[in-house]
């Protein structure tokens, strides 16, 4: 109790109290007990980074392994679990809480709220994430190794034929679930109630309208998670039959529950990636975004069509023909809305004067490998040519592309456009566009060649493949390690900008940058927005 | 940002400031406790719908068996019994009846289908037996899944008798046929002429009362 008095004292909003900048606790102290959205924002992104970086080691397993065909480096079981870890680390502990990071950092600056609404539930909601991902990774070290399921964890799989530590997966989502869940309803109630007086709800930067969008999804599908992990929690240790034929259970029902979470849950790893996408293409086209309100409303469109589409995963599970039209015509009525948005990014571009800053140029790859995401995705929505690509590379291809040329890429672009407000100086440019270029040839090289080995046949999650592959496979895993190894100069960029190395930054630090967080000083202040600024 | 600013004179929220001279004339700032109040609720209301939704993830189970059962499109059939009401034959048509039989991994029984298909007509009463036999020194329970392939058909397949509608106990090196009375309602749709009829044998006995009444028939 005697520290949150301490907390009190500087989470003042009151304004009226100049000295709490002097209390800051120093040291490990200050991170444990944070509430200050600002400290909390570089908590979430460095756990991201961190996260990015195991999980990507993983990746680098599976890719050694499918360097050659046979089975030379890893155990098959290995193998398994290092693809399923390797899928949970990269959404629940890289994308999730990137996202999270950067909606803390940014979200009350852009609409003028000294901070998030709820700081405390803020630090413990970010506390309780390493926890989840101990619990995740010790698992890999128990008798029988860690969970082996995929990150899907399809019944029967993980019910009948997993180890003891399904109970530590479990759980480990349970608190990955209530984590996301507070720090989502941290976000509805900040831009709810704390917006500046003028700020509404059609002049919010777009990153806040994705935001919002976003953590309405999570509120509705992480408990729908939780439950499902429940279900298969009671189905393995205490004789329930939900997914058990059995007992008269169904384990397709398994397929549905968790595609009802699965599918809003893809749009709650790309929503905000385009937000940010929407911050930067304007500031670099020195132009308007093209319409800022068909964005608003093309967003929340994806976010009610993600809730009617998620059978799509399901094509050949035996669903009557009705039913796989259905799900058909939805999903491809996704691209609509997706298609304003990618229409909306290149108008805006289309007669801009553009200035090509790393930022930019992450978001234009954003673009255009997005786009080619999107398209196997439609690819991937026509039931008949399903059944073909179900569960081959080329699924693996399609949300890879999503996923890392999209999310990843998006996050990579948040961070050096908001960065030099961070820190107050500009990153070194020099490593900033090596990086790019290095991940972006590699990342091409590594996921491209999927399209064709999965079009050919080779399926997803096996250890072996045929050696029609060989070839392709040898190249994906060059790109692999080459982008692997790509990160790494991201780090060191990443570390020389927290130690404040470079040329110091303008408070509007981009030519053309509008938005309230461009006009506090850079870099942000420990408190901002204490008395709210007036909305033009 | 700038061009909407015509008609945003709806209450909006600010952190309150007690200096209300720094704030937009228009409103009365909040205090600070007044805001936190107005936080507070929001999130309840939130933590509500949060719970709302694990709640719905539950009812998805009945929902799915209530859905399934209305449309059968998940191919199982009634677990109870149907009474043959003396429907009218429909000779006109002729529906092929396949049965396959598989045991689930870890099930050592023998479990096959004296009959391997049946032609019958709508309406039409017919009996097939299937055999099983425990190979093991072990007393099992089984339990029986249907499962009708195309689904659709499922809703129109009436049993009067299954072994399925029951567990069924062998003891050790025990055989025995199992009968199945059917009759397919002269309701199905026109362009189902063949169905499947699976049934997958599962060894519950760790799950299932040591007493369970059975009627079987041994031969």
């Amino acid at each position: 109790m005697n520290t949150e008095t301490v907390n009190d004292a500087h989470d003042s909003h009151d304004g009226h109290d100049a000295h709490h900048e002097h209390h800051i606790p120093k040291g490990i102290l200050r991170w444990l007990f944070t509430t200050n959205h600002k400290d909390i924002g570089t908590l979430y992104l460095w756990f991201a980074f961190i996260m990015f970086l195991i999980g990507g080691a993983m990746a680098m397993v599976i890719r050694a392994e499918l360097f050659q065909p046979g089975l030379q480096i890893v155990e098959p079981h290995f193998f398994n679990q290092m693809t399923t870890v390797h899928g949970l680390i990269m959404v629940f502990g890289a994308v999730m809480p990137a996202f999270t990071g950067l909606a803390n950092w940014l979200v009350p600056m852009m609409i003028g709220a000294p901070d998030m609404a709820l700081p405390r539930m803020n630090n413990w909601s970010f506390w309780i994430l390493p926890f989840a991902f101990l619990i995740l990774l010790s698992s890999l070290f128990m008798d029988g190794g860690g969970p082996a399921f995929g990150w899907t964890f399809y019944a029967p799989l993980s019910t009948q034929y997993s180890g003891d530590s399904t109970a530590l997966f479990v759980f480990s989502v349970h608190i990955m679930g209530i984590s996301s869940i507070m720090g989502a309803i941290n976000v509805v109630v900040t831009i709810l109630n704390m917006r500046a007086p003028g700020m509404t709800y059609m002049k919010m930067p777009l990153f806040v309208w994705t935001w919002l969008i976003t953590a309405f999804l999570l509120i509705a599908v992480m408990p729908v998670l939780a439950g499902a992990v429940t279900m298969v929690l009671t189905d393995k240790f205490f004789g329930t039959s939900f997914f058990d034929a059995a007992g008269g259970g169904d384990p397709v029902m398994f397929q549905h529950i968790f595609w009802f979470f699965g599918h809003p849950e893809v749009y709650i790893m790309i929503l905000p990636a385009f937000g940010i996408i929407s911050a930067i293409v304007p500031t670099f086209s020195r132009k308007k975004l093209f319409g800022y309100a068909s964005m608003v409303y093309a967003t929340a469109s994806i976010a009610l069509l993600s809730f009617i589409v998620w059978a799509h995963h399901m094509f050949t599970t035996g669903m009557p023909v009705a039913a796989e039209m259905f799900f058909m015509f939805a999903t491809m009525l996704i691209s609509v809305p997706t298609g304003v948005k990618v229409f909306n990014w290149v108008a805006t571009m289309w007669r801009g004067s553009l200035t090509f800053e790393v930022p930019m140029m992450f978001a234009i790859a954003f673009i255009v490998l997005f786009t080619i995401g999107g398209l196997s995705g439609l690819m991937l929505a026509i039931t008949p040519v399903d059944f073909q690509y179900h569960d081959t590379y080329f699924v693996v291809a399609h949300f890879h592309y999503v996923l890392v040329t999209g999310a990843v890429f998006s996050i990579m672009a948040a961070v050096y456009y908001w960065l030099p407000k961070w820190t107050g100086k500009m990153f070194d440019i020099t490593l900033a566009k090596w990086h790019f270029w290095c991940s972006l040839i590699s990342v091409n090289v590594l996921f491209f060649p999927m399209h064709f080995v999965g079009l050919a046949g080779m399926p997803r999650r096996i250890p072996d493949y045929a050696l029609q592959f060989a070839d392709f496979n040898k190249w994906i895993s060059i790109g692999g390690f080459a982008f692997g190894l790509s990160q790494l100069i991201f780090l060191v960029l990443i570390i020389k900008a927290c130690r404040k190395i470079g040329e110091p930054v303008s408070d509007q630090v981009w030519e053309g940058a509008e938005g309230l967080e461009w006009e506090i000083p850079s870099p942000a202040p420990y408190h901002t927005f204490e008395t709210p600024p007036v909305i033009r | 940002m700038s061009e909407l600013s015509g008609s945003n004179d709806k209450a909006e929220k600010a952190d309150g400031s007690p200096e209300s001279g720094r704030t937009s004339e228009t409103q009365v700032p909040k205090t600070r406790a007044e805001a936190a109040a107005e936080n507070a609720k929001t999130a309840r209301t939130l933590v509500f719908v949060v719970i709302g939704m694990l709640g719905f993830s539950f009812a998805l189970v009945p929902l799915y068996d209530v859905f399934c059962d209305l449309t059968g499109i998940n191919g199982k059939t009634s677990n109870e019994a149907a009474v043959y009401e003396s429907v009218i034959i429909d000779e006109s048509r002729t529906i092929k009846v396949e049965f396959i039989t598989r045991t689930h991994s870890g099930m050592p029984w023998e479990f096959t289908a004296q009959t391997a298909e049946v032609a019958v007509h709508p309406g039409e009463m017919s009996e097939v037996a299937f055999y099983v036999r425990n190979p093991t020194d072990r007393d099992i329970i089984a339990q029986a899944i249907p499962s009708v392939s195309p689904g659709t058909a499922a809703l129109f397949v009436n049993k009067t008798e299954c072994f399925c509608f029951k567990h069924q106990p062998l003891k050790a090196g025990e055989e025995a046929l199992m009968p199945m009375r059917f009759y397919v309602d002269p309701q199905l749709p026109k362009d189902i002429t063949v169905f499947t009829l699976q049934y997958t044998l599962y060894d519950i006995s760790a799950k299932a009362q040591p007493a369970v009444d059975v009627a079987m028939n041994n031969s």
